[in-house]
């Protein structure tokens, strides 16, 4: 048995994972890339203290960007408290204060909430997060009111090592610390007697009880470290971004972190922090291209509800034991057959929607309209009768081929688990 | 005389207008095997779960080694020794056997809600945790989560979390239910094996475990104790008999 907290193999990955992170910014040098990289940070770490909720202790919570939206707030204060008073040093260190933050109100909302598990929890967490969303816009002094509060990260002249965190790139390091020291923090209390007995509270409250342990104790504790790291998140949030709006603590940040958590996979200690990659480039990127990008997300999120409920995380997993019992082989040549009528069919289903957005949305003039760099004309009925078509041969392909894949899939699947037991 | 390990005086437990326990009186010895039986709906585990406190009692007393439990939560009555299994598996089913029986250790060890303990470093435990494993036979599937193990397995796993703490007094709610023959008599031995020198009340229908594992026997019928004696002359009762209208307790 291995005496430190990551075995060999687990810290040559997350050694690798360190220098990749630090090393992202040297080869991809545009603004964008680094906001980007930036956002998804702050989204790993946020993820992951909600997934010590969702995922290691069962509790299912709608009102966690209160922590993350508490932390944001109170770093920024602290910012411009501290004025010119602080230096660059300090400024690094403020996230810390995020995290007390959030750490404060999971005392006092967590002493509240946790009394019942399952969905009195989740309804509670729902009331509690509108109620400080609600307060947010009541106390104008404290959150700002709708322009909410800014700050300037960059205190003084000085420097620490060298470091002022003006540039955007110098606070992607910022972020990259914070957030592995972070991560190897909640990884290290998954192998606590804590950390283990959420997870025995989470399959089985009753029988918690029943070995010793007070589950509402177990789900307080969680709450109240959920909430530090989540108002670390908040934090860092509040020196990338140097403002912070009442938007950060609202049930649409509650159901965003819990989309990525799921999307990433919540049986899964790195399940959230694929989730946090995956959905803020899908945000950024194809928010960037098109407005129905939110739409495309809930197709998405729906897709992977029905499809793949464990979450990337698990499909990984099972891609990874196929591999170790030499079964990846007999699958590949099937993922590649059916990669291309599933593109076909996302070709035909993006022309629809954004045909249909255009149209909705359209000011309704006669003439073209630019539709994905083309210029169509929308009430012929040329460009729908191909969308529809591609649709179809795409639909009808996925099936042919993605059937034949679902069978090998089934056969190889039981080969897997007929040769464990 | 000494402290009885359980003193139950006068208890009744009403559901709405329903009377299930209708003023029960039970000294458990300390060290003794004591079986509970009765017909179906009885409320022989209904008596097991004011015991262990997961339903509240009406009226009366319990009392666990000489001190009142009446009021407690179950976590409480647990650190003071008593624990128990359950009649429908109640194991962690995403956790592995290993894991089920390590979380089942950590109370009594002292580590209580630590998170500045590694796991992986509690080496008693870790220790324990082995020791029960291999008590219950599951050494094998160490690994494997305890939701895929076959049903017996998982009874033995209950038993296994259930005696893993120490507890001094072990409550078994129908250890043998559903085993077929070969499975109940493994069953009958680690349950002898296991509660060695502890105090054990069991809940079961098979008589041929009762009368083979139990010092005493009390009879439950309609929320009432009508006897408690020794196998034998419980055999003989003509109470027990007439209760058991029907069925035949020699040839069970």
């Amino acid at each position: 048995m291995n005496a430190a907290i990551l075995s060999r193999g687990r810290l040559a990955v997350w050694c690798s994972c360190l220098a990749l992170a630090f090393a992202l910014p040297l080869v991809l040098k545009s603004g964008f890339v680094i906001s980007l990289l930036c956002q998804i940070g702050i989204m790993a770490v946020f993820s992951l203290s909600y997934n010590m909720l969702l995922g290691q202790t069962g509790l299912l919570s709608f009102g966690h960007a209160v922590y993350y939206g508490l932390g944001a707030f109170a770093t920024i204060h602290l910012l411009n408290a501290i004025g010119k008073g602080g230096g660059p040093f300090t400024t690094a260190l403020l996230p810390f204060a995020g995290g007390l933050a959030g750490l404060a109100a999971g005392l006092l909302l967590g002493y509240v909430t946790t009394r019942k598990a399952g969905t009195t929890f989740a309804m509670i967490t729902l009331g509690i997060g509108e109620m400080v969303a609600a307060c947010s816009l009541m106390f104008p002094g404290i959150f700002g009111g709708e322009g909410g509060v800014s700050g300037n990260r960059v205190v003084g002249k000085e420097t620490f090592l060298g470091f002022s965190w003006g540039p955007q790139v110098e606070m992607y390091g910022l972020i990259v610390l914070w957030a592995f020291a972070c991560t190897v923090a909640m990884f290290a209390l998954t192998q606590t007697p804590l950390g283990r007995m959420a997870n025995a509270v989470r399959d089985n409250p009753e029988r918690a009880e029943f070995v010793g342990y007070d589950t509402e104790r177990v789900r307080f504790l969680m709450v109240v470290l959920s909430g530090f790291f989540a108002g670390i998140a908040g934090g860092l949030s509040a020196l990338s971004y140097e403002i912070v709006t009442a938007e950060t603590l609202n049930a649409h940040t509650s159901g965003i972190v819990l989309l990525i958590a799921f999307v990433g996979g919540i049986g899964f200690f790195y399940g959230p922090i694929i989730g946090a990659i995956l959905v803020t480039v899908m945000q950024i990127v194809i928010g960037g291209m098109t407005h129905a990008w939110l739409l495309y997300f809930g197709l998405f999120f729906l897709f992977m509800v029905l499809m793949a409920p464990g979450g990337i995380a698990s499909l990984i997993a099972v891609q990874r034991a196929l591999w170790q019992a030499g079964l990846l082989g007999r699958m590949l040549p099937h993922y590649a057959a059916t990669t291309l009528p599933v593109l076909i069919l996302l070709a035909g289903l993006i022309g629809l929607v954004e045909l249909s957005y255009a149209l909705l949305t359209g000011d309704g003039s006669e003439g073209p309209s630019k539709v994905m760099s083309m210029q169509l004309e929308l009430k012929t009925p040329a460009p729908w009768l191909t969308a529809l078509a591609v649709t179809g041969i795409g639909i009808t392909l996925t099936r042919w081929i993605g059937g034949r894949m679902r069978h090998e899939w089934n056969a190889t699947l039981s080969t897997l688990h007929g040769d464990r037991s | 005389m000494s402290v009885p390990a359980i003193r139950i005086q006068g208890l009744k437990k009403n559901f709405g207008a329903s009377e299930i326990i209708r003023g029960v009186d039970l000294d458990i010895h300390r060290g003794e095997r004591h079986a509970i039986i009765g017909p179906n709906g009885a409320g022989k585990s209904t008596l097991f779960h004011l015991i262990s406190a997961r339903l509240p009692i009406t009226s009366g007393a319990i009392e666990l080694k000489g001190e009142n439990v009446v009021g407690l939560k179950p976590f409480e009555i647990n650190r003071k020794g008593l624990s128990r299994s359950f009649q429908i598996t109640n194991i962690f089913h995403n956790l592995s056997v290993f894991e089920n029986l390590r979380c089942a250790v950590l109370w009594s060890l002292g580590y209580r809600y630590s998170f500045w303990h590694r796991l992986a470093g509690l080496k008693d435990a870790r220790q324990r945790a082995e020791a029960v494993m291999d008590d219950i036979g599951l050494g094998k599937r160490r690994d494997t989560p305890a939701g895929i193990l076959s049903y017996a397995e998982q009874r033995a796993l209950e038993i296994g979390i259930t005696i893993a703490s120490g507890a001094d007094v072990i409550l078994l709610d129908e250890p043998t239910a559903g085993m077929s023959n070969t499975e109940t008599e493994e069953a009958v031995a680690l349950i002898r094996r296991v509660t060695e020198g502890k105090t054990l009340v069991m809940v079961e229908h098979d008589m041929g475990v009762v009368f083979g594992l139990a010092d005493r026997i009390s009879v439950l019928v309609y929320g009432q104790i009508i006897a408690t004696d020794a196998p034998a002359a419980i055999r003989c009762n003509a109470a027990v008999q007439e209760a058991y209208l029907g069925t035949t307790l020699n040839h069970d």
